[in-house]
Order: C-alpha cells, then sequence, then structure tokens
C-alpha cells in the first residue's frame, strides 16, 4: 500500500510542475502586456432584456467617441440575487467602475456615503429633475446618473378589447371592478385580470401601485411610516391588499395565475388573451421585443381608488449608473466620463431607441414623437398634477417578503388583513437594520 | 456543511479508535498538518466566526453588536414555524423513501437480471445531474399547463394537479424530485451492503428451505443494517439541510408553503440581514446535530452489536 502511494506521489509532483509552467508564462505575458495608453473600465449590468443590449450599445458609442478607453461589460441577475451581489462587491472592494442599480430605498441599503463616489459636482447633475435628486442623494451628495425613464405603476391594459366591450376607464375601485364583471360576462373566456405568480416580483402592484391613492387620503402617511406611525394593516394602506383579495375571490384571474411569468403576462394583454394587467409601465418595453406589433393597443390607467378623486398614478424614477469609491486615478475619470455620455445626445438616442421611455425622462434625454402612445395615459395624470412617487423612493423602509405575502393574498392562502399585518412585521427588520429611530 | 463536517469528524473519531488497537502510529502525526490547516481555515475559523456575527446586526460595510436580539428576531419569523415543520417533513420523508426504494431496487439490482449492468447506471444516472439543472427540468416538466406530465395525464382524461404550484402539493413535489435524484446513491450503498454478505449463509438458509422472502428477511435485511444507517445518516442529514432544489423549483412558494429553514435563511441573506441569516445558520447547524448525533450514536451502536 505504501509502495503504490509513493508512486502516485510521485507522479502527481509530475503532473503539478507541468500545470504551473505554463501558468508562470502566463503570468509573465500579462504583466507585460497591460501599458498600451488605453485605460480599461468594466460597466456593470443586470441580465433581463434589453438591459444587456442597452450597455453594449451604449458602450460601442462611447468607445467610438472615447478611443482611448475600453469598456468591458458585466452582467449581473437582477432581484434579491442581484441585490446581495452589489452588497458583496462593494463591501470587498471588488466593484465594477461603473453600475447600474435601483434608486430610492435599495439604493440607501447600500450606505452610499462611504461606498460611492459623490457625484455632485458633475456638470449633468444640474439637469435633473427635482423628483430624481433626492432619490439618488443623502445629506452629502448626488451620487448616481439616471439610466432609463421614469415610469408608472398600475393597470396595463389591452384597448382594443375596451373598444369591442364598450368599456370606459374606470375612475373608482367600484367602476374596475363592474369592468371586471362585464369582462367576465362577456368576454368569450378573456380574463378580466392577469396575474403571473410564476414570477413572484409581479404580485406586489396592487399594493404598491395602490401608494399614490393613500397618499392622496393620508399626506403623511410615507413619514409617519418611516417612523413607525402607520401601518399596512389599517386603512387607506390594507385597501391595496384587499383590493387583490377582492378580484381574487371573484376569480377574475388567468386561469394559469400560479405558474404564468412576467413575459406571459406582457404576452397575454398584448394579444388580448387578458384585459388587465396590474403592472410597471415599462412592460411595453418587453412588449416591444416579443410583440411590437401590440404596441399601439395597449394603454394605462392609475390603480383606481375608492373615490375618483383620490385616483392617481404611482411614479417610479429610472435606476441609474453609480461609480464606487474603490475606482480611483484614471479610472475614475474614465468613469465619469461614460456616466456622463449615458445622459449625452448620443446616450439619449440609444436610450430612447433601445429603452423606449414609459414615463417621462428624469435627466436632460426628451421623449420623441415616436414613443409608445402608453406614454401619452402617462403623461395625462403628469399634466392633471395626479401623481405621487413609489413609498420606495420616499421611505427607506421596505421589507423583503412583500412578494410572498402578495403571492399569499392572490392565491388566497392568507387573508388580506392578515398578509398586511405580516407586512408590517417584515418591514421592522429592514427598520432596525437602516438603525431608524421609533423601532 | 458544518453538519457534514460532524458526521465526518465522527466518522474519523471511530477509525482512529479501531486503528489505534491494530497498528501504532504508521505515519508521523504532522501528516495531519495540510488537512488540519485547510480544516482550521476553512472550517473551523467560519463557524467560530459565525457565532460571533450571529450576534451582530451587520451589514457587510458595518458591524454593531446586539446580543442575543437575532436570535428573538429569528424565532418570532412568521415563516420559521413553518419552515421547521416543513425541513422535519422534508427529511424525514425523502430519507424514508430513500431507504425503501433503494433497498428494493439494490435486491432487484443484485439478483440474476437481464441488462442488469445497464439498469445499474440508469438509476444512478440522476445523481450525477446538477441539482439546479433537475429543479429547471422538473419545473419545466410538471409545469400546471404546458408541462408534459399533465399534457399525458389529460390525454388520459385525469385533470393533472398544479404540482409546484398548489400550496398542499408543492413540498411533496419536490421531495419526490429529491428522492428520484438521490436514489442512485442510497442504491448504490445499498448494493455494496447486499454484496457483501457471504454467498454461505444464502446456500445454508436455501438448505434449511427458507424461502426468498424469508431470505430477505432473515439475513439481507439484518446484514445490510451498516448500509441502512449509513443511507439514513447522509439522505437526513441532506434532507434536513435541503436548500437547492427547493430554490430552483418554488423558491419556497407558493408564499410561504414550501419553506425550509435554508431556504427563510437564505432570503435574509438576499435581503441584507447578514447577522440574522447566521443567526438562523447557528441555529440550523445546532438543530441538525442534535438530531443526527443521537441518531448516528444509535445506528452505529446497533451496527457494533452485529
Amino acid at each position: 500500500m505504501s509502495h503504490a502511494f509513493r508512486a502516485r506521489s510521485t507522479r502527481h509532483r509530475v503532473v503539478v510542475a507541468a500545470a504551473a509552467v505554463p501558468l508562470l508564462v502566463l503570468a509573465g505575458c500579462s504583466s507585460s502586456g497591460g501599458d498600451t495608453g488605453t485605460t480599461e473600465i468594466t460597466f456593470l449590468t443586470t441580465n433581463d432584456a434589453p438591459n444587456p443590449e442597452v450597455a453594449d450599445a451604449l458602450v460601442e458609442a462611447f468607445e467610438a467617441e472615447h478611443p482611448d478607453v475600453s469598456v468591458s461589460v458585466e452582467i449581473r441577475p437582477g432581484g434579491a440575487e442581484g441585490d446581495n451581489l452589489i452588497k458583496t462587491r462593494l463591501s470587498t472592494g471588488e466593484m465594477a467602475d461603473v453600475f447600474f442599480y435601483n434608486s430610492g430605498s435599495l439604493l440607501q441599503a447600500l450606505n452610499p456615503d462611504s461606498t460611492l463616489v459623490n457625484l455632485s459636482d458633475e456638470e449633468w447633475v444640474g439637469s435633473l429633475t427635482e423628483e430624481f435628486v433626492p432619490v439618488v442623494s443623502t445629506d452629502n451628495g448626488t451620487y448616481g446618473a439616471p439610466l432609463g425613464a421614469s415610469f408608472a405603476g398600475g393597470i396595463v391594459y389591452n384597448k382594443p378589447l375596451y373598444e369591442e366591450l364598450g368599456l370606459t376607464v374606470p375612475e373608482t375601485w367600484d367602476d374596475f371592478m363592474a369592468n371586471n364583471e362585464r369582462i367576465a360576462a362577456e368576454g368569450d373566456g378573456v380574463a378580466p385580470v392577469i396575474q403571473t405568480y410564476g414570477e413572484t416580483w409581479t404580485s406586489q402592484l396592487f399594493v404598491l401601485g395602490d401608494f399614490a391613492n393613500v397618499t392622496a387620503v393620508d399626506p403623511e402617511w410615507a413619514e409617519q411610516y418611516t417612523a413607525h406611525q402607520r401601518f399596512y394593516a389599517d386603512e387607506p394602506a390594507l385597501l391595496g391588499f384587499q383590493h387583490q383579495q377582492e378580484v381574487a375571490e371573484a376569480g377574475f384571474f388567468n386561469e394559469d395565475f400560479p405558474s404564468a411569468t412576467f413575459p406571459d403576462g406582457a404576452r397575454m394583454v398584448a394579444e388580448g388573451e387578458g384585459v388587465h394587467y396590474p403592472m410597471l409601465s415599462n412592460v411595453i418595453q418587453t412588449i416591444l421585443q416579443n410583440t411590437p406589433d401590440a404596441v399601439d393597443d395597449i394603454g394605462f390607467f392609475a390603480l383606481p381608488a375608492t373615490d375618483a378623486e383620490n385616483t392617481q398614478a404611482t411614479i417610479w424614477q429610472p435606476n441609474a449608473v453609480y461609480i464606487p469609491k474603490s475606482t480611483e486615478g484614471a479610472e475614475l475619470e474614465a468613469a465619469k466620463e461614460f456616466v456622463a455620455f449615458v445622459n449625452s445626445e448620443a446616450g439619449c438616442d440609444i436610450q430612447n431607441e433601445l429603452l423606449p421611455p414609459a414615463g417621462p425622462y428624469a435627466g436632460t434625454c426628451e421623449v420623441l414623437d415616436s414613443a409608445p402612445p402608453l406614454l401619452d395615459d402617462i403623461q395625462a395624470y403628469f399634466d392633471a398634477g395626479k401623481t405621487a412617487n413609489a413609498l420606495e423612493f420616499i421611505s427607506p423602509v421596505k421589507g423583503p417578503n412583500l412578494e410572498q405575502a402578495t403571492v399569499e393574498v392572490g392565491s388566497q392562502i392568507r387573508s388580506a388583513e392578515d398578509a398586511a399585518a405580516f407586512y408590517d412585521q417584515d418591514v421592522e427588520k429592514q427598520a432596525k437594520q437602516l438603525g431608524l429611530e421609533g423601532w | 456543511m458544518s453538519a457534514a463536517t460532524e458526521v465526518r469528524a465522527a466518522r474519523r473519531r471511530r477509525t482512529a479508535a479501531r486503528t489505534s488497537l491494530t497498528q501504532r502510529a504508521t505515519y508521523p502525526s504532522w501528516f495531519y498538518l495540510p488537512a488540519g490547516v485547510l480544516y482550521l481555515i476553512f472550517f473551523a475559523i467560519p463557524t467560530f466566526a459565525s457565532f460571533y456575527f450571529s450576534l451582530t446586526r451587520w451589514t457587510l460595510f458595518d458591524v454593531e453588536f446586539i446580543g442575543l436580539e437575532n436570535y428573538v428576531q429569528f424565532f418570532s419569523e412568521p415563516q420559521l414555524s413553518r419552515g421547521f415543520t416543513n425541513t422535519l417533513v422534508y427529511g424525514f420523508v425523502t430519507s424514508g423513501a430513500k431507504v425503501v426504494l433503494g433497498l428494493a431496487l439494490a435486491v432487484l439490482l443484485t439478483s440474476q437480471l437481464i441488462g442488469r449492468g445497464y439498469l445499474r447506471s440508469v438509476v444512478f444516472f440522476p445523481v450525477l445531474v446538477s441539482t439546479i439543472g433537475v429543479g429547471i427540468t422538473f419545473t419545466a416538466l410538471l409545469d400546471p399547463f404546458d408541462g408534459v406530465v399533465n399534457t399525458m395525464l389529460a390525454a388520459f382524461g385525469i385533470d393533472g394537479p398544479g404540482w409546484f404550484t398548489d400550496p398542499n402539493m408543492a413540498l411533496l413535489t419536490i421531495a419526490a424530485v429529491d428522492v428520484w435524484k438521490g436514489l442512485g446513491i442510497a442504491t448504490l450503498i445499498y448494493i455494496a451492503g447486499i454484496v457483501a454478505i457471504p454467498q454461505e449463509y444464502f446456500e445454508a438458509a436455501r438448505v434449511d428451505g427458507a424461502g426468498r422472502w424469508q431470505q430477505f428477511r432473515s439475513i439481507t435485511l439484518p446484514l445490510v443494517q451498516p448500509a441502512t444507517a449509513t443511507v439514513i445518516i447522509l439522505s437526513l442529514i441532506g434532507g434536513l439541510r435541503s436548500f437547492d432544489l427547493i430554490w430552483a423549483t418554488t423558491g419556497g412558494g407558493p408564499g410561504f408553503t414550501s419553506d425550509v429553514i435554508g431556504s427563510v435563511i437564505y432570503k435574509q441573506y438576499q435581503a441584507g440581514f447578514y447577522g440574522l441569516s447566521t443567526a438562523g445558520n447557528v441555529i440550523l447547524f445546532l438543530v441538525v446535530t442534535g438530531i443526527m448525533v443521537p441518531i448516528s450514536i444509535l445506528l452505529n451502536r446497533k451496527a457494533v452489536e452485529l
């Protein structure tokens, strides 16, 4: 036995030595080859369409303008998985030189003052809208430049079906339910409301998209919520949960709601398999990619409140690009140029082409006439002054399990009241983690 | 991981005890050094660091010591009680099924059978596939509307259930997939156990007029006891800290209905509650150790008696 062992160990040593030689050679190569005068930076974006395409197009145009900088694109997962990756890379100082991430409460959780480069002195900061500045800023500075336009959360609907059934855009919750009733009765098997719990985040719209209506009833809600004085378990915020339960109990969902995915939902509303899809208006980008002919058939209205006068559209501010503190020297300069480029004329052209706006821009970019018609529906709420930012842009408190709670309400596993109370408990962890007062 | 370490350590102790009786220190003790250093860096230090971090509020950017608050929080977590029950159900169901089915298949595959080698590899094949791959494949196969399984059931006029989407079925469906995937290992261990039983016992039994069932009951079953112990320990530990398959198929859903301790902990990580989730891991470590050490002692005592 010991013979066999020794023989193997000798052979092993040879293999290790053989493997080590090319490694040394490689190491020699890379250390001598780097110094050619170009600055190399990296840009981290998300993997969901069309973001990788947007990144590639931006990089290509940027490199054409800046031949001395070379940018490589990195891809990360979205959702909670992505949040985790961003936090880990930031805390280990290994973040890409420029990265694309949410604004609002998720940005605050990154502790921007200690992890990100303050961009307050950059030229483009002056052009940002006053709604956008606070969602990428702390008391000490501004950290991000918008990439993409703002978008609204509410009901995305199929206009031809509305015409066919002679329906009008509902202004109160009762009108909305009456429309659903009509669709169920006369719609020839078309689903009144589309839900897609195969991707759980899509289940939250009844609650999150209702927030502008909560603000209309109680303008101080968000502030008081952050101070632990308002709760989802009480009206008016509870209504979002209750509405979802009401629609579920009435049986208005598409048959395959437990397993359908977000692209399924986009297809269903585009092709008229369902009428209402409670969703973010930027679902239009998915529709444009998968069923481009249907883009003109898609309209938008805000989730209706109990009273018509309180019905407002909930607005999500755009995501943004940021530079981590770990980027320094020539790379930092190049990164700043890239961030500025995103909102330059050439950058805006790319945004308009590949990320068609589903709401107004937050920076210098301008909406083109060729933008999807759904945008007009959203603009109407802006013109009427009937919009409010989503909760995640006003309060840093957002619990991680809202999507599970709303799936449970929609699947009738848990009652609306129970789910709301559960969610109030869920946010406590986040508030404590942020060290907020009153929790 | 820590549970596996625990078992490995237990086994090492046993082996050490046995070898010290037969032969004395063939190798100098510094041979332990490389393994010892690796063990220290990758297991011992992180384990003790996790005990500390479980007592803190940790954002990765800064650490604040908060005593036992994380444990209080974790135990008041509403998903947790559900997760606990689900973990136990999942662990015992998969482990039990693997013992019964693994033994049955092993008996079959050690008998005189046409294409025995081929069948053995077919049974073992799912073990080689990546768990995430298996999860994604089964999500597609068991899709309640477009999935192959329900489409086939529909052809026979059966209305197939929402395997992964029905709150009452999700956990058991995942357990079934887990059994399909892990059965090969159990079968393999049993085959080794059965093959090791001397043929003379069976010959003697046949001479005494014992039937196949009697041979199985009185010879095979008691003599594969060490194999049974291994299968139970491995599959129970695997089941209790199961995570990847559940995450790849339902993500703990719908809602929280198929959450296990592992997925509850992972969700805390995702949400950025690093201290809280570390506390969860410490609890998982204690629970798995608490269940496995007595079982392992019990099973091994039996094995020694034989």
